[in-house]
């Protein structure tokens, strides 16, 4: 059997969601149709979007549904933008380790629509310079178009202080994406007063395909895609039913199945670090422990290479992460742990594992029963001195 | 028994496919591999040329699968570079004419992607090449394939006998069409991709232009051989041995023959130009000599055939080692021989060894 530490990346569906999207796919109608096969699965529909509401802790009313957390991303932070250069303020504040999802929206806008980015940068620990935002948003004042700050990384797991965040801004819009906390630590749209926030189903046991930009009531934003303007008028396509409904199952039940989870996964998180230790005793992690998310590990392991490691443990059946790799599948220096200050060598001998409760100590002991040699292949491999 | 493990090179293309369906056919436990040569590679393929497009890496990706064998990409742009692309320039800077390929399978495929293999613990390296290898006493010694006209042992000769030992060439026993059939029959897709040729990474093909841009194109005088000028050049660079076409003399030669390119020297900037005649070769020394097998013994003479281009013909010769050369008598002169090439002597179908051509007579 193989085992599976990528969970960050993709996780299994939960029951519930599959049950959920096979019964709603058996249904015909149009949610946006008038007829009575149509009103069936609107209401169906408008049920998945108040579970999604409850989930997150914001009105119905909020929630826009998108196919891609990328998507939802790219709407939040170009809407902003847009309604922003309106009164002139083509400021962007962000963070210097955001996923590409939040960064490239942001740096297209720079080359392409004259928006000016002020980059925050984040400490060795992975959480972000609070100072350095105070006095980005007092050096600007009047300018900002809005402040992107993820809530979680999704490389090293560091939870950021969004709460503080939103107070810094003031009366700046913010965004955070929330794709990696989501129904993995407690989460209030309403109590960290974010304007916008990014959550994606299949981060928390929902189909592929389906997303939600969690948008405040009665913030009207340019559209990136134009047609029937389904939700809100601010995204158009035919309703993907079936998935948003699954998507709430899955949500529901994450959501409040987290602080058991939370608990299981944090205890199989300490026993990964330590059996990685035992086997090689020269490892770090990156990021913060306390701060974070339960299931993300990021683990240096000094002059190897992660894409040897990643093909030896791929070959032991173990699947994890090596971060991020360009379009020809190549892997790159991982921005995030540069911006933590590693050096490029040590962002190239980095893997990413990402647990959920599914995982096991016996899973574990698997992998520190072939770490040290994999890693000492990897070492006579690398090159690296 | 435990399976051999090994590294299967794919380059997207149809040979380094079926090649690593066969070597799981034959029970190894096969890995693809797929080398990124630049680090900003092009999208798309532009005609036969290259094989480090994005696309070819799809491709490569799509053969692993459909064969069923683990694929990854890995990043060998930084040793391409070195080992390849810099050589090549630095081989025109000295007036020589470089084999890329053959430095490819030297530097990259054999040591880089060999060396990384067998330390994550694989026993070798598969390709699409077409050349044989068999065992013998002495290890394994390298011959041409089957399929005459593609046969490559000429750019694998210039491997070290333990590099032979790590390397499997599924395909040495088959000829192309026959490759393509089968890729057809085993549902690879890429069973109809064009050959690639010429160099990849020059993808205009514009191999002239892409050295100007490199190396500069400062004119200089082209010279008849008592050194009398008879026109211009914009880059020695940029002209071969054996050369006729483009020369744009401004003085014709008195009995009206064809002039050719007979030297370049970069330091004086200066190519030299004479009669077919001029071109004629018969001894050609070459440097420093692989041997795959056993050295032959010192200023021993011996028989064999040369050859000096890629799919050129054998050339009957003697040859022999003389201590630091592999020195090769031509039973007939060639016409046009670059330094830079490499001379590979066979014997029958066996390579004996080979050496970069320094100097000819």
């Amino acid at each position: 059997m193989s085992i599976y530490f990528d969970h960050a990346a993709t996780t299994p569906m939960a029951d519930v969601a599959i049950t959920a999207l096979n019964t709603q796919l058996k249904k015909l109608g149009n949610a946006s149709s008038l007829h009575s096969a149509g009103r069936s699965v609107r209401k169906d529909l408008e049920g998945g979007r108040e579970e999604i509401a409850k989930a997150i802790d914001c009105q119905a009313s909020e929630v826009i549904f998108t196919a891609t957390g990328t998507e939802a991303n790219n709407l939040a932070i170009k809407g902003l933008y847009w309604k922003g250069v309106k009164e002139n303020k083509k400021v962007i504040i962000t963070s210097t380790f955001e996923h590409h999802a939040v960064m490239d929206p942001i740096v297209w806008l720079s080359e392409h629509e004259g928006a000016q980015i002020v980059g925050i940068n984040v400490d060795r620990n992975g959480f972000l310079n609070l100072d350095e935002l105070k006095q980005a948003v007092s050096e600007h004042e009047g300018k900002i178009a809005l402040i992107s700050i993820m809530h979680s990384n999704n490389e090293v797991g560091t939870l950021q202080d969004i709460a503080q965040v939103v107070k810094i801004a003031g009366q700046i819009p913010v965004h955070a994406d929330c794709v990696q906390s989501f129904g993995k630590v407690s989460l209030s749209f309403k109590q960290l007063g974010l304007t916008a926030a990014t959550v994606s189903a299949h981060k928390v046991g929902g189909p592929l395909g389906v997303a939600a930009l969690i948008l405040k009531r009665g913030l009207d934003i340019e559209p990136i895609l134009h047609g029937g303007g389904q939700e809100r008028d601010i995204r158009s396509g035919t309703f993907n039913a079936p998935s948003i409904v699954s998507f709430a199952a899955a949500a529901k039940e994450s959501v409040a199945q987290s602080n058991q989870r939370s608990e299981i996964i944090r205890k199989l998180k300490a026993e990964l670090i330590s059996t990685i230790k035992k086997g090689v005793p020269d490892i770090w992690v990156n990021g913060d422990q306390e701060k974070s998310l339960p299931g993300i590990i990021s683990i240096t392991f000094p002059k190897t290479d992660s894409e040897g490691l990643l093909l030896l443990l791929d070959s032991e059946g173990i699947a994890c992460s090596t971060g991020s790799a360009c379009s020809a599948g190549v892997q790159r220096p991982s921005h995030v742990l540069l911006a933590m200050g590693l050096t490029e060598d040590e962002t190239t001998s980095t893997l990413r594992f990402s647990l959920n409760h599914s995982n096991t100590i016996i899973e574990i002991a698997k992998l520190g029963a072939v770490i040290a040699s994999v890693v000492a292949r990897s070492r006579a491999a690398s090159g690296k001195k | 028994m435990k399976k051999l493990k090994v590294i299967a090179a794919m380059s997207g293309g149809v040979d380094s496919a079926v090649a690593a369906a066969r070597a799981v056919d034959a029970g190894y436990e096969v890995v693809g591999v797929h080398l990124a040569l630049s680090s900003n590679p092009q999208k798309y393929r532009s005609g036969a040329r290259g094989c480090c497009t994005i696309e070819d890496s799809h491709d490569a990706r799509r053969a692993a699968d459909v064969i069923g064998i683990p694929f990854y990409i890995w990043d060998m742009a930084e040793e391409f570079h070195k080992g390849v692309v810099e050589n090549f320039l630095s081989e025109y800077q000295s007036g020589r004419t470089p084999n890329p390929c053959l430095r490819c399978n030297e530097k990259i495929k054999f040591e880089a992607v060999l060396d990384r293999a067998k330390a994550l613990g694989f026993d070798g390296v598969v390709t699409g090449h077409y050349a044989v290898t068999k065992d013998s006493p002495t290890g394994k010694t390298l011959h041409r394939a089957a399929d005459i006209d593609k046969d490559q042992s000429y750019v694998l000769a210039v491997l070290r006998t333990d590099q032979i030992e790590g390397a499997i060439f599924p395909l040495g026993d088959t000829v192309k069409t026959d490759t393509r059939k089968e890729a057809k029959e085993r549902g690879l897709f890429v069973a109809n991709k064009p050959d690639s040729h010429d160099i990849c990474f020059v993808p205009s093909g514009d191999n002239a232009g892409w050295l100007r841009e490199r190396l500069g194109s400062e004119t200089g005088d082209i010279v008849d051989q008592a050194g009398k000028k008879l026109g211009e050049h914009k880059g020695a660079y940029t002209y071969t041995i054996g050369q006729r076409r483009g020369l744009a003399l401004t003085v014709p030669d008195p009995t009206g023959e064809p002039r050719y390119v007979l030297k370049i020297e970069p330091k004086s900037n200066t190519v030299v130009v004479g009669s077919h005649d001029a071109l004629a070769v018969s001894t050609i020394s070459a440097t420093p000599p692989t041997w795959c097998g056993l050295i032959p013994e010192i200023n021993k003479s011996l028989r064999g055939f040369a050859q000096v281009r890629a799919h050129g013909a054998p050339l009957a010769c003697d040859y022999k080692f003389d201590g630091t050369n592999l020195i090769a008598n031509l039973d007939e002169p060639v016409f046009g021989l670059a330094t830079g090439q490499a001379l590979v002597i066979y014997d029958g179908d066996r390579v004996v060894g080979s050496g970069t051509i320094c100097e000819t007579i």
